[in-house]
């Protein structure tokens, strides 16, 4: 396929793309803002929200008693509540909703609260939520093989802990929500959000309304990465529920510190390992156990641990294998889904080990990594099989890794960074080469659906309508390049519309990378519908059998005739054909047991590999990212520069991850990094000098739309390559012969503790 | 203290007059008039709100993410000048007499894309599009900037320093601020923009009020410090970089307003053969042109001080009159033996600038008094100096440690010693103890190293969300390491061996 740009990009440049805060006002709207706990764990005693009633411009004050029906947002367990009722569970929980004449006047208004509390004890760590026993969930577990009796059996033994921080979404548009309350009791939502039938399904039960009763709407996210799918739901709620209230539209639009003290972000993991191996450096066994901070509700935190538990074996075959996985109730904000979705953090921890084990043996980390790949048709093909006994059929992590090897110079740079550190007394390099394997498909079976409406107009013109939603992943520009190649049209007539809930129904969130892989598939469903329909109409006319028609360059042809596609299809209508149609999509081939945690929970696996340099300032901790060589397998591309963002995009955003964004929380539970200036996203120096991107040429052996792969989340894990190039600058320190106990987030204190530490145990 | 020449007391206060009470400023080439507005109207809220303009967005509300960048132009010395702001903390009062440019102005009038517009669609510098106006408009200055020139990869970075993207990683917005120098040109009509700023150039000063609030513009010293005499409880407002989180973010009622943006002698820098002089209502962006040759090893700092539209509004003075504990430019000046000059009604006062600072966010400012100008002596002889910053992120962070050091090496030995920190007290404050230590020693390993040790007495810094107290303090001493490797006699580390940005 071909590179275009992204449907909106003009628009973006323009300021002209239209998100929910631009949409020009309905007359008599009003504005929310939320009060907020400041208490991590406490009895509601005491409110009185006189004072904010009393306030300038305050229309409404609202709490939990005014929601008509159900005071939950969770969306798999009912554990989460629109707005607390006497008891709140971390500090930035809603407690009641304002509703003003403007935006100011609301917030301001939201900040006057009287509320006393009777303190509870509050677990505020992920450690503490382990050694109480708090969980969200009842924790799982996956043994396969004999890992005890290999363990014991192994040559070297080595166990540890580590651990990795959470991480904010950070999308550019915080959250938004607009209701506009509708005839005969229903409701119209604009929401910023990754799930719109979800939204649809909040809403309608905080009304007591039916699905029907209840449209949201989403033309496109000023970015989502996980952050809008379950945690949208509060605020298009509390909209919804003064809109109701006060027969009027609210707009709740939250200021970037409201969101941040309120939504979940990634979750954070601590992990503690037994890893056997040989003298080569081959696993012959791992035992892992990994906690992480659910929050104060479940939210998507099961699934998340699943995906974690799936994704441990990242690209390498574990024969016998003991994994656990524990999501920790702890009184702070409900963490969900980003990008990964768990992935990272599963994967992460595996390579930690290898790298650390690397050490052990005294190789470099990379031979180490090759030698324990999953293996191919070519190279013990007996390695194959994954520890929830899916079988990996599309393994290229050998080639790729071999092409990034040679293309990325990597042994003359191994030997030019030691050179380097060997004289350079405060500042040294490191290098790291790693790969991922990442499963495709969500792992709940069912979510793994797609529907889709393609209307033809009688001037050729193409509308299309699907289920996913555009937050900049570019999408509609994929689905409309799929409808447009199946009609064989250029693709300035295909156009995508807004994502409704009253259009395509019952629809997945777009998330787990699906969006193109299964809405793709749905819109040339419906496209290939119309097509035979008009294949048809033109074979007779051609006098040919319609399967010799061919649809191509905005024209039909056949037998050495041909017509403008716009010609056909008004002839089309005038012979009384149907020229829009449905289209739907179910993935093939998945099965998962969630009770023994095996089955095939994905299609296909998506493949990568990336190479990172870096230097580190032994002084003071801080480091410069020098050159990133990445090369990602994204299937037949559909769009290469779009597929090109996505992988650029999602490793510097793993690479904020895992250096310098940090979550801090206060003794009393409250996070003190709740804005821009406190939490440091990756900037425009973060990105490295020297930047080489590259797609890996491989088509997908599954059947997805045009043989493409999914390219969402898989990149985020290329990032690891920062984070064990600055393990292995820090290694230097002692000749590489101790591992650095480096933790994730790498800032310049955890560089300078991981540098302070191994300084330490070289002089003993 | 060359700026001031104020001799004896000056009559009582009175309210400047003003010609036209409302505020003016030109945006898509006719002149806006606001009647009775806050104060504290957000340039943005009037964008989005009452002007119909939704281009430009709010990502954040502090100045930090650049979604709301937009470009300001005005006559200074009679010279047309266009700078990037953050549009989402300045007050609307502040452009009066300006012009305003948003992403919705680029388009060319037959309606195609401005070259930086085509360039990011060419190069694919947006995904979700957000944060995208703000970058146009920061690479449309750089464009601006370059008439038949182009712009190096470090300035269009540079550039980009204040606006954060969440969804391309950069590259591909780095590239086209390269490619759009490669398309057709597109002229800027900065005769034209003059003519339309000379119309609304006001002889007088601004003053308006709105419910009770006032607002004013004085235009000279003079009528600045009758203001300051009459309304001592008066916000003083300079580049709003951190007013305006007063309001956006703590909703605080300022009161009546002093605007000292427009204040002639407050906005002059003036070098002598001893000093430079440099204006309180001078800009960082100014600041750092005036210093960059001077001392050049603050260049670093300066990079890394907030972004560029934060130190084309933010100024020198509001950064050393607020005396946040981690500012930026304290310690350098401090450790360059810089001075303030405090001015009132009754006459004028130079301190040295560590004298200023009382106590956490307390200074010596007297409530009729206004900081007017800070004093920077030239580099005398044999100075070795440095400036280090260490914070998680290099571009727009604040300092989990800032630090300065300079010495003098006279016969061997160490003279002169001047230490100061940011980040490691409730002010920027010397090492006293660290100096003493210093000061008589040679400049050797061992002094370097019983200075170091005496750190730990002179500072007992906080733990927070940037740095824990132990990591602050080991930094501390770490820095003091790397200025004794970088300035020793023998085989001194150039910086590029001993800072991974230098």
């Amino acid at each position: 396929m071909s590179v275009h740009p992204h449907e909106s990009a003009h628009l973006h440049v323009s300021g002209e793309a239209t998100y929910i805060d631009d949409i020009p006002e309905l007359r008599g709207t009003l504005y929310a803002a939320l009060g907020l706990s400041n208490r991590a764990h406490a009895r509601v005693t005491f409110v009185d929200l006189s004072v904010v009633r009393a306030a300038p411009g305050v229309v409404a004050v609202l709490t939990a008693r005014d929601i008509p029906g159900r005071n939950d947002c969770g969306p798999i367990l009912h554990d989460d509540p629109i707005l607390a009722d006497g008891l709140v569970q971390y500090v930035g929980q809603p407690i009641f909703a304002v509703i003003a004449e403007s935006v100011a006047a609301a917030r301001k208004a939201a900040r006057l609260g009287k509320i006393e509390y009777a303190d509870l004890p509050p677990v505020l760590s992920t450690q503490a939520a382990k050694e109480q026993q708090s969980f969200v969930l009842p924790p799982i577990h996956r043994v396969r093989g004999e890992p005890a009796a290999a363990l014991a059996a192994s040559p070297r033994r080595l166990k540890g802990t580590f651990s990795v921080g959470g991480q904010e979404q950070f999308y550019l548009e915080g959250q938004i929500s607009y209701a506009e309350p509708k005839e005969n009791g229903g409701m119209h939502v604009w929401c910023s959000t990754q799930h719109p039938t979800e939204m649809q399904h909040m809403v309608a039960h905080a009304l007591n309304l039916h699905s029907n009763q209840v449209q949201v709407e989403v033309r496109r996210m000023g970015g989502g990465f996980g952050g809008k799918e379950s945690q949208s739901a509060l605020f298009a709620c509390v909209a919804a529920v003064a809109a109701r209230h006060l027969n009027r539209p609210v707009k709740l639009r939250l200021d970037r510190d409201d969101d941040m003290m309120i939504t979940g972000k990634r979750h954070c993991f601590v992990y503690e390992y037994d890893v056997g191996f040989d003298a080569d450096g081959l696993i012959c066994a791992v035992k892992i156990e990994m906690v992480m901070r659910a929050g104060f509700s479940a939210d998507l935190s099961g699934p998340v641990a699943a995906r974690a538990l799936c994704h441990i074996d990242n690209a390498y075959y574990l024969s016998d294998v003991d994994v656990g996985v524990m999501a920790g109730k702890t009184n702070t904000q409900s963490n969900t889904a980003f990008r990964g979705f768990g992935g990272p953090q599963g994967a992460i921890a595996m390579e930690n080990i290898v790298d650390s084990i690397a050490r052990e043996v005294n190789k470099d980390p990379l031979d180490v990594r090759k030698l324990n790949f999953y293996g191919n048709a070519n190279w013990q093909p007996e390695r194959n099989t994954t520890h929830y006994d899916m079988t990996v059929e599309d393994n290229v992590i050998h080639e790729l890794v071999a092409e990034l090897e040679v293309s990325s110079d990597y042994r003359r740079r191994r030997e030019a960074v030691r050179t380097f550190n060997e004289t350079s007394p405060v500042l040294k390099k490191g290098l790291a080469l790693t790969p991922v394997k990442f499963g495709i498909s969500f792992n709940m079976v069912h979510y793994n659906q797609a529907g889709a409406l393609v209307h033809v107009y009688t001037d050729g013109s193409v509308l299309v309508n699907h289920g996913g939603t555009e937050m900049g992943q570019g999408l509609n520009t994929k689905v409309a390049q799929v409808v447009a190649a199946e009609l064989g049209i250029s693709l300035q007539h295909v156009r995508c519309t807004a994502t409704d809930t009253s259009k395509v129904a019952n629809t997945s969130a777009t998330e787990a990378s699906t969006g193109s892989d299964l809405n793709g598939k749905a819109g040339q469903d419906a496209a290939r519908q119309i097509k035979l329909r008009l294949a048809d109409l033109a074979g007779t006319f051609f006098g040919v059998d319609s399967a010799d028609v061919l649809f191509a360059d905005d024209k039909v042809s056949a037998n050495c005739q041909s017509i403008t596609f716009p010609e056909l299809v008004m002839r089309a209508y005038h012979a009384r054909i149907q020229l829009w149609s449905d289209g739907f999509y179910a993935t093939p081939k998945l099965h998962w047991d969630r009770n023994t945690l095996t089955g095939r929970p994905f299609f296909y696996f998506a493949y990568g590999a990336a190479v990172s340099e870096v230097v580190v300032d032994t002084l003071t901790g801080e480091w410069k990212h020098l050159r990133a060589d990445l090369l990602h397998d994204a299937g037949n591309s559909i769009n290469p520069a779009i597929d090109i963002g996505q992988v650029e995009g999602a490793f510097i955003q793993g690479a904020g991850w895992l250096t310098t964004e940090e979550l801090w929380w206060n003794a009393e539970g409250k996070l003190m990094t709740h804005a821009p200036s406190t939490y440091k996203i990756p900037a425009v120096n973060d990105c490295p000098p020297d930047f080489r991107t590259a797609l890996y040429q491989n088509a997908n052996v599954e059947d997805t739309v045009l043989r493409s792969k999914a390219v969402g989340e898989p990149p985020l894990l290329l990032a690891f390559s920062v984070f064990f190039a600055i393990r292995d600058a820090i290694g230097s320190v002692a000749d590489y012969r101790i591992n650095p106990p480096l933790n994730a987030p790498a800032t310049g204190e955890s560089i300078m503790r991981a540098v302070d530490a191994v300084r330490t145990a070289a002089r003993i | 203290m060359e700026l001031l020449n104020l001799s004896g007391k000056l009559a009582v206060a009175t309210q400047p007059e003003s010609v036209h009470p409302q505020i003016q400023f030109i945006l898509g080439g006719k002149t806006i008039v606001v009647d009775d507005v806050a104060p504290t109207r957000s340039v943005l809220e009037h964008l989005r709100e009452s002007l119909g303009r939704p281009g430009s967005k709010e990502g954040c509300a502090e100045g930090d993410c650049g979604a709301c960048t937009v470009v300001v132009g005005e006559l200074c010395d009679g010279r047309v000048k266009l700078k990037t702001v953050n549009s989402c903390i300045q007050f609307l009062p502040t452009l009066d007499g300006k012009a305003l440019y948003t992403v919705e102005d680029l388009r060319q009038p037959d309606g195609s894309l401005h070259p930086v517009q085509q360039a990011m669609v060419d190069c694919h510098g947006s995904q979700c599009g957000f944060c995208t106006p703000g970058f146009v408009m920061s690479l449309w200055s750089v464009y601006l900037a370059h008439v038949g020139s182009t712009a190096s990869e470090a300035e269009i970075r540079s550039a980009l320093t204040g606006n954060l993207c969440r969804c391309t990683g950069y590259r591909p917005i780095i590239v086209a601020g390269a490619k759009m120098f490669d398309l057709p040109g597109v002229e800027f009509d900065h005769a034209g923009l003059k003519q339309s700023l000379q119309a609304i150039s006001r002889t007088s000063s601004l003053a308006i009020e709105h419910k009770g609030r006032r607002f004013f513009s004085p235009k000279t010293l003079a009528e600045l410090l009758k203001l300051r005499a009459a309304y001592p409880k008066a916000t003083i407002l300079a580049g709003s970089t951190d007013v305006g989180l007063w309001v956006n973010k703590q909703f605080r009622d300022l009161g009546d307003i002093i605007f000292v943006g427009e204040v002639a002698e407050l906005k002059a820098t003036i070098a002598s053969a001893s000093t430079l002089t440099i204006g309180a209502a001078v800009s960082l962006t100014e600041a750092y042109v005036a210093l960059k040759d001077i001392y050049p090893q603050m260049n670093e700092m300066w990079e890394r001080f907030a972004s560029v539209p934060i130190r084309n509004a933010g100024t020198l003075g509001g950064n050393v009159a607020n005396g946040s504990p981690i500012g930026d430019s304290m310690p350098a000046l401090i450790a360059l033996g810089a001075t303030v000059t405090l001015a009132s009604i009754d006459g004028s006062r130079t301190l040295p600038l560590e004298e200023l600072y009382l106590a956490y966010m307390k200074n010596a400012i007297a409530p009729n008094e206004v900081l007017v100008a800070i004093d920077i002596p030239l580099p005398a002889s044999a100075l070795q100096f440095r400036n280090y910053k260490v914070s998680k992120r290099f571009d727009s962070d604040i300092s989990a440690v800032c630090a300065a050091f300079s010495i003098q090496i006279e016969g061997g030995r160490i003279a002169n010693a001047r230490v100061a920190f940011g980040g490691m007290a409730a002010t920027s404050k010397r090492a006293t103890t660290t100096e003493a230590a210093l000061n008589g020693q040679p400049w050797t390993e061992s002094s370097a190293r019983a200075a170091m040790a005496a750190l730990a007495t002179d500072y007992a810094p906080l733990s927070d969300m940037r740095a824990s107290s132990a990591y602050r303090l080991s930094t501390a001493q770490n820095l003091l390491y790397r200025f004794y490797l970088e300035t020793r006699e023998l085989d001194p580390l150039p910086s590029s061996s001993a800072s991974v940005f230098a």
